[in-house]
Formats: structure tokens, C-alpha cells, sequence
């Protein structure tokens, strides 16, 4: 990996290779455990991170997400959702 | 003070047992002895009764923990408790057929360290020869397999000069993170102070290569950087507070709120054979010694900072004044900063270059 991916509607993300979606029980919460750190998902980011399935495009997702948030914007929705999963990207917690 | 939170992770120091003889290792001076070291079934306890007190990591550590050969037991046992499992290690004793084994039973993370970018001043600072070429072959042994590589760079006024080079050479391994950290001065390090310290002029000049790196691999490499908090304005948030995140056992089964308590002459710390890892978090004298904020002298005790930085390193107040229970001397407002300013200027003016090894009965 020597450059940079950058994110859009076509990307196919999905979690990188031994990043680990796991629930804290201890803290009621949803975390992605990654090497020697740990990602506290609020509800939305874990909307987004769990439909990232390495199968379905972000067109997709994000469409998915509007029928489950019908009160959020179309717009808003697919500009949270690009600037997370490019930010997870960049720490190589993300792959597309 | 808040209402009391479980731990994140466990370092889990398997063994003070190392090839390697860094001088400015973080393991006490005192190391432990092999016989002394916990004996499997009770690493896994220790293992279980973290994850269910609400560990989410544990990080196998050492000395060298691949020098212990149930490591894969514990790593089997860890994944199976729920925990996300990392290998500290120098990878000069790991070979394609150990690694495959360690993944197999659960292994998610390698953080590799070497003391260089290049084998002259790293195989020197090791004292270990050859350790360089064995390092790159495990480098590549774990990037085959697929896993996520951090390479671990401590710097010092010794090698600081190859600080491009570490990182050009942390992208060229395939590593997805490079932690470059200034040595901390506990313990041996501290005993080898005079021969790593930096100047702050080279501080300066560091900070600014970190940052241009970071800017030029943005999405190629994440670079964790920790200062040498001698010359920092304010302390360090060591360990996020004194027992409020992390657990530290020693390879004998002491339970340390950091690596380096032990350092901490006059406490003494709960051993995981003799009481739980929940009792010893929660109620024991050590872990509350220096909890939250009612522990804390002044200037801390009305600093607005106080709960950013938890009053900074217990070992580095006893380090320089002999007292735990002062205020951190990194800490700008600490009456005794500026001697602590000068001492390190002074160092690194001077510029001696010979070390103390790390070995088994080398502090006297």
C-alpha cells in the first residue's frame, strides 16, 4: 500500500483484514478492536461500518441507510457516511 | 471523583527474558527471574478474569514473549476469552512455522520493534549482531500472512538523525503504522540518560520531519509520535491516569497500573496468584494510591488540565525528586522543571555515547 484510496459512491468497502467488529459489553457499545487501539461506534457509525460488507458498492449502503433514517437528508447521509469510511480508510482500519 | 470504569487492556509481560540488551529498556532493573515466571494455567486465569472485568485487548509483551513456549496456549486462551490479541516483539526468534502457529491461534497484530533503520547503529544499540536481517525476514513473515505490522522505533539522540529513514523504512516493509517514540527515562533508560538524550534544538528538528511525513503519507501510514516529555510544557497523560485504563503483569503475576511502577521504591503491588484481578483493581492500595484527583499536591490540585493529564508520571516525580506523590517535573509549573530543563541540555551538550546493557545482573 503506497497511495492513498480515496472514497466515493462506487468504492466496495469493508473492514480491513483483522480489524474486529465487536460489542463492549462492559460499556454497553459497539467498538472496532484494531491493532493497539479501539474505535467507539456511536449508533450511526455502526449503521454505516456493519453495512460496509465488502460486497455491496456505497451507492448502495447509503441508499440502504435512507430507508432506515427516513428523517435524514439524502445529502447529509452520504457525506457522513464518505467522510467515515475515508477516515477509516486512512488508518487502514477500512479497505475498498 | 467519577464513578470507577473498567480496564481496556492488559499488557501482559510474559517474560523479563530477552536476546536483545537495548539500554533503555522499560523492564525494572531488578528482572526477573525465569523460575520465577507465571506458569501457564495461571496466565490463562489472569487472561479470563481481565477480559471479564472488560479488557478489550491484550498486548503480549516481554522481554521477549516468543521466548516462552506456551505462547500459543495464551494467545488461544485470550482469543477465546474475547480479547484482541498483539505481539510485542523484537522478531530476531520467530520463524514462518511459530508465526503460522501464534496466528492460527488467534493472533491479530504485530508490533515489531527495531532500534534503528540501518544495522550498524541498531544491531549496536540491541547488542544482539545479526539482528537486523532477522528482523526484515519477519517483517516480510508477517505481512505474507496477511496481518497488520507496526513498526516500533525508539529514538534518541543516537539514531535520531535516521528518523526519515525509519519511516521510509516502516512504508517499504508494508507496515500500516509506525510508532516512532522518544525514549522514556525510567529504569535502565534512565540509567543511560547521558547517552540518549536529545538536545532540544534536535527535538524541534524532529517534531518537524514527523509532521511533514505525516502530511506526505497521509492514508499510507499512520505515525504515532511520543515526545521526550523532558522538554514539554506539560506532562504527558501517562497511561491516561494512574489505574483508570490499563493493567500491567509482571512476568512473576504482579499487577502494576504501568511497566514501570515497580520503579516505585516503597509500594507494593498484588500478586494474581494470591488475590483477583477485579479485587486488586478495584480495592487495592496500589492501584488507589494515585487514582483520579484527591491524591494530587499542588499546582495539580487546581490545575484546570488536571483531568486531561492526571497529574502526568508517578515514576518520573520519584525518578527526579524522590518523591511519587509530587508533581510531574515534565510539567512546566513543577518547581522543579527547570533543573530538570538544565539536566537534560546539560546531557545532551556533553554528548557521552557508552551504555549500560540490559542484562541480567548489569545495574549493580
Amino acid at each position: 500500500m503506497t497511495e492513498r484510496t480515496i472514497i466515493d459512491m462506487a468504492s466496495i468497502p469493508r473492514l480491513a483484514p483483522h480489524m474486529r467488529l465487536r460489542h463492549d459489553k462492559a460499556r454497553a457499545q459497539w467498538t472496532i478492536q484494531a491493532p493497539e487501539r479501539s474505535f467507539v461506534l456511536d449508533p450511526v457509525a455502526h449503521a454505516i461500518v456493519s453495512r460496509c460488507d465488502g460486497a455491496a458498492r456505497l451507492d448502495a449502503v447509503v441508499a440502504d441507510l435512507c430507508t432506515a433514517f427516513p428523517d435524514a437528508p439524502r445529502d447529509v447521509i452520504e457525506k457522513d457516511v464518505v467522510a467515515l469510511v475515508q477516515n477509516f480508510v486512512d488508518k487502514s482500519v477500512m479497505q475498498a | 471523583m467519577t464513578a470507577l470504569e473498567p480496564p481496556l487492556a492488559l499488557l501482559a509481560e510474559l517474560t523479563h527474558r530477552c536476546p536483545l540488551q537495548c539500554p533503555y529498556c522499560s523492564n525494572p532493573l531488578a528482572l526477573e527471574k525465569a523460575a520465577n515466571e507465571m506458569p501457564t494455567a495461571d496466565w490463562l486465569r489472569a487472561i479470563n478474569e481481565a477480559a471479564e472485568l472488560g479488557c478489550l485487548q491484550v498486548h503480549f509483551s516481554g522481554g521477549e514473549p516468543t521466548v516462552r513456549r506456551d505462547l500459543e496456549q495464551l494467545i488461544a486462551g485470550a482469543t477465546a476469552a474475547g480479547l484482541y490479541t498483539n505481539l510485542i516483539t523484537s522478531g530476531v526468534a520467530l520463524d514462518a512455522g511459530r508465526l503460522a502457529a501464534l496466528i492460527a491461534a488467534g493472533l491479530e497484530h504485530v508490533q515489531l520493534s527495531f532500534q534503528d533503520s540501518g544495522a550498524e547503529i541498531g544491531e549496536r544499540i540491541g547488542g544482539y549482531q545479526g539482528a537486523h536481517a532477522k528482523k526484515l525476514a519477519t517483517a516480510r513473515l508477517v505481512r505474507d500472512a496477511g496481518l497488520p505490522l507496526t513498526a516500533n522505533f525508539v529514538v534518541h539522540r543516537q539514531n535520531l538523525h535516521h528518523l526519515t529513514e525509519m519511516v521510509d523504512m516502516a512504508v517499504a516493509i508494508g507496515a500500516h503504522r509506525a510508532e516512532i517514540a522518544n525514549v522514556q527515562y525510567y529504569g535502565w533508560a534512565l540509567k543511560n540518560r547521558a547517552a540518549l538524550m536529545p538536545s532540544r534544538a534536535q527535538l524541534e528538528e524532529m517534531t518537524t520531519t514527523v509532521a511533514a511525513a505525516r502530511a506526505r503519507l497521509e492514508g499510507v501510514l499512520v505515525i504515532d509520535y511520543v515526545v521526550p516529555d523532558y522538554y514539554a510544557r506539560r506532562p504527558k497523560s501517562c497511561m491516561g491516569g494512574w489505574g483508570r485504563r490499563f493493567l500491567n503483569i509482571s512476568p512473576s503475576g504482579k499487577v502494576l497500573p504501568c511497566h514501570a511502577a515497580e520503579s516505585l521504591e516503597g509500594m507494593a503491588f498484588d500478586n494474581v496468584r494470591q488475590r483477583s484481578l477485579a479485587d486488586i483493581w478495584l480495592r487495592s492500595e496500589a492501584f488507589n494510591r494515585f487514582r483520579g484527583t484527591d491524591w494530587m499536591p499542588e499546582p495539580c490540585k487546581s490545575c484546570d488540565r488536571k483531568e486531561i493529564d492526571w497529574g502526568g508520571c508517578r515514576c518520573q516525580a520519584f525518578a527526579i525528586t524522590g518523591d511519587a506523590a509530587r508533581t510531574d517535573p515534565a510539567c512546566g509549573l513543577s518547581e522543579d522543571h527547570a533543573r530538570l530543563v538544565e539536566l537534560a541540555a546539560g546531557e545532551a551538550e556533553a554528548a557521552a555515547d557508552g551504555f549500560v546493557y540490559r542484562r541480567y545482573g548489569a545495574a549493580g
